[in-house]
């Protein structure tokens, strides 16, 4: 059937080229379904929202210089100035920018005293506009009142009475009941209490790469030190339009500090995720430029081997092979390769997907990739030996009767 | 002889030369691929202080909960309490020792149209410059008295120099920051050690901080720190209670400069936590370590591990290439029978013809070779462009990594050309030489 035979026969006889072909699929083959996969993690990694309305959000620092400074008065007019330029929705002094990799981390437990467990957790100081400012969703409980926030003195060690913590941090401590969480009370340094008066839905850690970056809380504080973040939160489209008003308005509303750092927060994520978004690049452009050479590779051999059975394409055409049937040899003749490299390829995949486990924070690859990634590889050895195929296929009948 | 086989060579490669070109092609692909990778690793694992890093000390003491050790796999915390670091450095138990800390600060510069400005420092004793070999352009480190009696005095680096007094020889001059003055008694030379081994908790390869002070400084709370702060307890009210609580936030290297004094140094490590544990602390088992610089680095993870990953991975791929060109070589040679036999026919040894067409393997090879230094070079364009800042200094060809390009590229070519080249030389004549 489809002259099988034959093409095998006449493969044996040059078993080094195809083998070398086969190697080079199976390669291709490990490579690609690996690259693939890492990817796909990649990208998972980076889809998970954060909870913010981030095209709208920018921050910048504000760093006091001057001796004898009044910093509770000073933050107050600062924040009364930004919230009432035109176009911003709201503003909040915050500790740290979410997804920027600084911030700060607590463990809360359910139980008082030493030796506990608890859960860690980020920590987000905020005033009353803080749940507006960020966009984050509250799905349970209220927000702050004006009158729990409290002064956090630089050296501070204490806690506010109240806290608002996201769905999955009260997951963690509540497991399989997270709502339960609302109105308890949990305790943070070991000992000092804490009730819980609000859920939002989603608020991501500043560190990307923490296992527990969906757990977070918001804690009533107003900081009070020499380096202090605004978050601001603008009507939509107006981002960028009010980044240099707002710097320019707080610069010129007091010389005693130096406003810097102003950033949007997509250019935060962009920041917080560039070696991924790097390596997925890097990554890509191997798989393609790869997928080329071992494209090109075949279809070199199969010119040369062509070129070589000139004479005998030129007899079987001469004894009634139709075109279709020497492109059909050729063609395959790759399926028979392009299966044997697929069938190393499977095992070395796995291998390599095993060794790269062993050693690399990665997970074991999904079986689907490596069909998906079977399938293309028979496309593109088809594809690749088509060229080849038909010129075999254009060698005229008389060939066989000129010598060569 | 070469001149021949090489004339050879440039026939043979003239007369097929899509087919050169493809292999030149995969060769140069492989070789730009697998440098780029390269590049990045060699220097982010490079030895940033050759001549002493066996001598330079991270030190660790144990004073974590005790509940739960400071990192997953049981190592101590990679930084001390200030109490430790403090007691540590008066002890002066080591040939060197140096206590550090990151700070950030805002210099006021003197001239009414003249902006203040936020510099990086570092608040670290007087040892640091000599334990580190930090060249100076003027002047140099302060004296340990400076360090004892609180003086405020500062180390600037050259860029910081440039800015503040143009370049010029500032010892003596002074610097306001924080409301106070700083008198200059050095200032650097450019000095970059890549990685910035000497603190890595903050960024392996940031830049070196622009201006450095007494340590002995942060014992009011007028600098402020920004490195790294871990606390297992609650610090208790107030600046003295935070300093003098459980968290970690300094930074200790010794220099010690043989095996005994190793040993001694960390003997005395251990009677130092036997000591503490009496007056209750340090409740978890004895955990000392002294690191030197390659362990440390290695224990920190210095070498990004997508750095090598992507090296595994454009190995491969080399691989790859490489398998291409043999298969590519092994059909151009075996096309050439005819005139192999005949050649043998007239005389030519096999061993002439195994020089002749491994010749010509390696003209492509080294052809391959540049080619892959040119990708090598772009491929290390494009990853600054990727990765940014973080890759500053981190890509860039050096001599070492030219001649590594060329000499693998000579190397795989040849390689891949063994075996079409044993095949090609194995033709039987007098078969050839038969009328087709």
């Amino acid at each position: 059937m489809f002259e099988l035979g034959p093409i095998f026969r006449a493969l044996l006889r040059q078993k080094v080229g195809a083998v070398l072909i086969a190697l080079q699929i199976a390669l291709t083959l490990s490579i690609m379904v690996n690259a693939i996969f890492m990817m796909q993690n990649r990208s998972t990694l980076m889809a998970r929202p954060s909870g913010l309305d981030e095209a709208n959000l920018f921050y910048l620092s504000n760093t006091v210089f001057a001796q004898n400074y009044p910093h509770q008065a000073a933050l107050e007019d600062d924040l009364r100035l930004i919230r009432s330029i035109p176009g911003v929705v709201d503003a909040t002094q915050i500790n740290a920018i979410p997804l920027s990799g600084g911030g700060w981390s607590m463990s809360l437990q359910k139980k008082a005293g030493e030796g506990e467990d608890g859960t860690g957790v980020a920590v987000y100081m905020v005033d009353e506009h803080g749940i507006n400012t960020l966009g984050v969703e509250l799905i349970q409980g209220e927000n702050f009142q004006n009158t729990d926030i409290r002064w956090r003195a630089a050296s501070a060690v204490d806690w506010p009475e109240r806290t608002i913590i996201s769905q999955a941090m009260a997951e963690a401590l509540f497991p399989g009941n997270w709502q339960s969480a609302l109105g308890q009370t949990v305790y943070i340094n070991n000992n000092e209490p804490m009730q819980i008066t609000g859920i939002i839905k989603t608020l991501q850690a500043p560190w990307n790469g923490w296992d527990g970056v969906e757990r977070s809380m918001l804690v009533p504080y107003q900081l009070e030190g020499r380096n202090n973040r605004y978050m601001i939160r603008t009507e939509p489209g107006r981002r960028d339009e009010l980044m240099p008003i707002v710097e320019k308005a707080l610069a010129e509303s007091d010389k005693n500090r130096i406003i810097r750092g102003v950033t949007s927060l997509e250019e935060t994520r962009a920041d917080s995720y560039r070696s991924h978004n790097a390596l997925n690049r890097i990554l890509l452009l191997v798989i393609v430029v790869l997928t080329l050479i071992t494209a090109f590779g075949i279809v070199g051999l199969a010119m040369f081997s062509i070129n070589r059975r000139k004479r005998q394409i030129g007899t079987r055409r001469a004894l009634g092979a139709t075109q279709l049937q020497v492109m059909r040899y050729f063609m395959l003749e790759n399926l028979l390769i392009t299966s044997l490299g697929v069938l190393i390829g499977v095992a070395a995949a796995i291998g390599l997907n095993i060794w790269l486990v062993s050693q690399f924070e990665l997970k074991p690859l999904e079986p689907m990739l490596l069909l998906t990634g079977v399938v293309v590889l028979y496309l593109v050895g088809q594809l690749a030996v088509l060229y080849p195929a038909r010129k075999a296929a254009a060698i005229a009948p008389a060939t066989a009767t000129r010598s060569v | 002889m070469l001149a021949y086989y090489l004339r050879l060579a440039l026939i043979s490669i003239r007369q097929s030369p899509g087919l050169s070109l493809l292999m030149v092609l995969a060769i140069g692909l492989g070789i730009g691929a697998a440098m780029t990778t390269v590049t990045v690793n060699y220097l982010m694992s490079a030895n940033p202080i050759p001549h002493k890093s066996e001598q330079l000390f991270y030190v660790q003491l144990d004073s974590w909960d005790p509940h739960q050790a400071a990192n997953e796999n049981g190592d101590p915390p990679d930084q001390l309490t200030y109490r430790d670091a403090t007691a540590l450095l008066a002890a002066k138990k080591a040939y060197r020792q140096v206590i550090q800390a990151q700070i950030g600060t805002v210099v006021e510069p003197e001239g009414k149209d003249s902006l203040p400005f936020q510099v990086s420092g570092r608040a670290n004793s007087a040892d640091f410059f000599a334990i580190f070999d930090v060249p100076f352009l003027y002047g140099g480190a302060w004296s340990e008295t400076a360090d004892s009696e609180q003086q405020h005095v500062v180390v600037l680096s050259q860029s910081l120099n440039e800015r503040l007094f143009g370049g010029k020889d500032s010892v003596g001059q002074k610097v306001k920051m924080a409301g106070d003055y700083y008198q200059v008694v050095g200032v650097m030379a450019n000095w970059q050690p890549r990685p910035r081994f000497y603190d890595v908790t903050t960024g392996a390869f940031n830049e070196v901080e622009e201006l450095f002070v007494p340590f002995s400084l942060l014992a009011e709370p007028k600098l402020s720190r920004n490195g790294n702060t871990n606390c297992w307890k609650p610090s208790g009210e107030g600046y003295p209670a935070f300093l003098n609580s459980e968290c970690v936030w300094t930074q200790m290297w010794v220099e010690l400069r043989n095996d005994s004094e190793k040993q001694q140094y960390l003997d005395f490590l251990n009677a130092y936590v036997e000591e503490q544990k009496k007056l209750g602390r340090f409740a978890r088992p004895l955990n000392n370590r002294l690191s030197d610089v390659m362990q440390w680095m290695e224990n920190q993870q210095v070498v990004a591990e997508d750095a090598s990953l992507m090296m595994v991975m454009s190995l491969m791929f080399l691989l790859v290439c490489l398998l291409n060109t043999i298969g590519l070589l092994l059909a151009k040679f075996l096309s050439k029978a005819p005139q192999i036999g005949l050649r043998q026919a007239l005389g030519a040894s096999r061993q002439h013809l195994f020089a002749q067409y491994l010749t010509e393997a390696g003209c492509i090879g080294l052809a391959g070779g540049l080619l892959g230094l040119l990708l090598a070079w772009l491929g290390l364009q494009g990853v600054t462009l990727l990765y940014g800042d973080s890759m500053k200094g981190l890509a860039e060809l050096d001599w070492v990594m030219v001649l590594l390009a060329m000499g693998l590229a000579l190397l795989s070519s040849l390689l891949a050309g063994l075996y079409p080249t044993w095949r090609a030389c194995t033709v039987q004549p007098s078969q050839q030489l038969k009328s087709q």
